[in-house]
């Protein structure tokens, strides 16, 4: 009886988890598109430095953007269940691809605040952060910051 | 104090090299905040206290490196970069460091 009550609980925890955690990342993917137009006049370089820049700079500004997004449920499970056979985890791959681009984003943002023209130099660097149980079961969520330098 | 991730500052000659400054801070998770995280891990999402207890925490990083880069009479740190460790299940190392340099 207890195991089968256990068997409920995980189920019902995987489908609340498919349904918010699909909820939400379609919003996220929605809210992430439209940012991302109003930024698209800013570029950003991974270069810097030793090249000639176009414009005459005349300020610098450390500009940094970060998010945590933790993994829900469903991901969890249907990761543990690829680890078995292998091959493309995607539920993975659009958690990292939305935090990287909400990371540049709030970077980008920071920016435009303060009125930059371009950003060289952007660096990207990605963290898993535990979760309660830790280990490989439970990889919690993830830390992506993307940082670069403003010029005016 | 001139904060940049490039190799120089631009449109400023560089006059002296002091070498590396690095400020590190490592910050545990609050109880209350690791218990809606929990819940957040069910449902996915950002986790917001997360996302501003490691920003405050980096700021507090470059705080201190920008200390030490007083400290050797610099006036610029160039070529900063950023790095971020889970030392253990409950706590994050967040670290900065740069190259301390003099300008004009």
């Amino acid at each position: 009886m207890e195991s089968l009550l256990q068997i409920f609980g995980i189920l019902f925890l995987l489908i609340i988890g498919y349904l918010f955690g699909n909820y939400r990342e379609k919003q996220h993917f929605k809210n992430i598109k439209q940012r991302e137009k109003k930024v698209l006049r800013l570029s950003a370089a991974s270069f810097g430095g030793q090249q000639v820049i176009a414009t005459k700079v005349t300020e610098t500004k450390l500009v940094v953007g970060s998010v945590v997004i933790s993994i829900d449920y469903f991901k969890m499970i249907s990761s543990m269940l690829r680890n078995l056979v292998g091959g493309k985890v995607i539920v993975y791959e659009t958690l990292l691809d939305r935090s990287r681009r909400e990371a540049i984003l709030r970077m980008k943002e920071q920016a435009i605040e303060w009125q930059a023209k371009q950003i060289l130099n952007v660096r990207l660097e990605t963290v898993a952060i535990g979760g309660r149980f830790g280990g490989r079961l439970d990889p919690g969520s993830v830390e992506v910051i993307a940082y670069g330098t403003g010029v005016k | 104090m001139i904060l940049t991730t490039l190799e120089t500052v631009p449109g400023k000659n560089t006059i002296e090299h002091y070498g590396l400054v690095q400020g590190s801070t490592v910050r545990a998770r609050h109880v209350g905040k690791d218990i809606m995280a929990g819940f957040k891990n069910i449902v996915g999402g950002e986790l917001i206290p997360y996302t501003e207890l490691l920003q405050e925490a980096r700021k507090e990083a470059v705080e201190r490196m920008e200390k030490q880069a007083e400290q050797v009479g610099a006036n610029a740190v160039v070529n900063i970069r950023f790095a971020t460790s889970s030392i253990t299940q409950g706590a994050a190392e967040l670290f900065a460091y740069g190259t301390a340099i003099k300008v004009e």
